[in-house]
């Protein structure tokens, strides 16, 4: 018997992992892992309230989670490519074009 | 009473934030990509912790199986080197990361407080394919079909944005001459 609360406060940190990636990494594609490490965390913790509630819905939520990260991921990795190809860096700071 | 359910709880827990922790630590993209597969696959262990085999399954075959891969592949293809690092702001040294292990520190403190004895037993609830696919097919039906629209729209979104622009180059060319 593990409490929910274990499940919760692994989910946050995980999320919390995934912001501090997001904000001191450089790398665009590192970056980008880090949004897929925050929706993880957010799973956990949706899997972890179907649990204690009884309710289904949360695992259903789950799958529809993972549709919309592996849209975002395709979507996404072609947008990184597109960037590197005109850009020919993956450095988020030299892509400043929109920068006053 | 230390049951065989919280040791695997902890163990799975431990590799999710080691995996997690080393993702920030590494400064190769690849080295930072294969530490998120090892939190995929642990976060699935904790799903079939909870009964939910199926979403264990998805996890491993559409996350670490089929997302990942495709970071791999980028990460290869464009031939990603090890990042620059940049000189970090004095001010989030000194005040981000104390408040943030503060905030951090208050939410586990105040999660972990009404705990009580509610608990989540090993295969509470039933999470197989049969259970979830009646959910999806009957309650679920709608949004499972917009899906599949968004999934088609991002389908011709990554094409149409990775392929060479061949019909933007004249335009570039106007754009230059200006």
């Amino acid at each position: 018997m593990v409490p929910l609360s274990y499940y919760l406060v692994l989910s946050g940190i995980l999320f919390a992992c995934g912001v501090t990636g997001f904000l001191i990494k450089r790398n665009i594609i590192t970056i980008f892992m880090s949004i897929e490490l925050m929706l993880n965390g957010v799973n956990l913790s949706f899997v972890a309230f179907a649990a204690h509630w009884h309710v289904l819905a949360g695992q259903v939520f789950v799958f529809f989670v993972m549709v919309v990260a592996a849209a975002e991921a395709a979507v996404g990795l072609a947008i990184i490519i597109s960037v590197y190809r005109t850009r020919e860096t993956l450095n988020v700071d030299q892509v400043n074009l929109l920068k006053l | 009473m230390i049951s065989v359910h919280l040791i695997l709880f902890l163990a799975f827990g431990a590799v999710c934030v080691a995996g997690a922790v080393n993702l920030l630590v590494q400064r190769h993209p690849i080295n930072s990509a294969l530490s998120l597969i090892a939190v995929m696959a642990a976060l699935a262990g904790e799903y079939l912790l909870l009964g939910a085999e199926f979403v264990a399954a998805v996890q491993v075959i559409v996350y670490a199986g089929a997302i990942m891969v495709l970071f791999v592949f980028v990460i290869m293809l464009l031939n990603a080197g090890v990042e620059e690092q940049t000189q970090g702001s004095r001010v989030a040294l000194w005040f981000g990361v104390p408040g943030m292990l503060l905030g951090s520190l208050l939410v586990a403190w105040v999660v972990l407080r009404h705990s009580g004895t509610e608990s989540v037993a090993a295969g509470a609830l039933p999470g197989d394919p049969i259970v979830i696919g009646q959910l999806l097919f009957h309650e679920f039906l709608l949004p499972f079909e917009i899906t599949s629209i968004l999934i088609l729209i991002a389908i011709m979104g990554a094409v149409v944005l990775a392929s060479k622009p061949a019909t933007s180059a004249p335009a570039e060319a106007e754009k230059g001459s200006d």
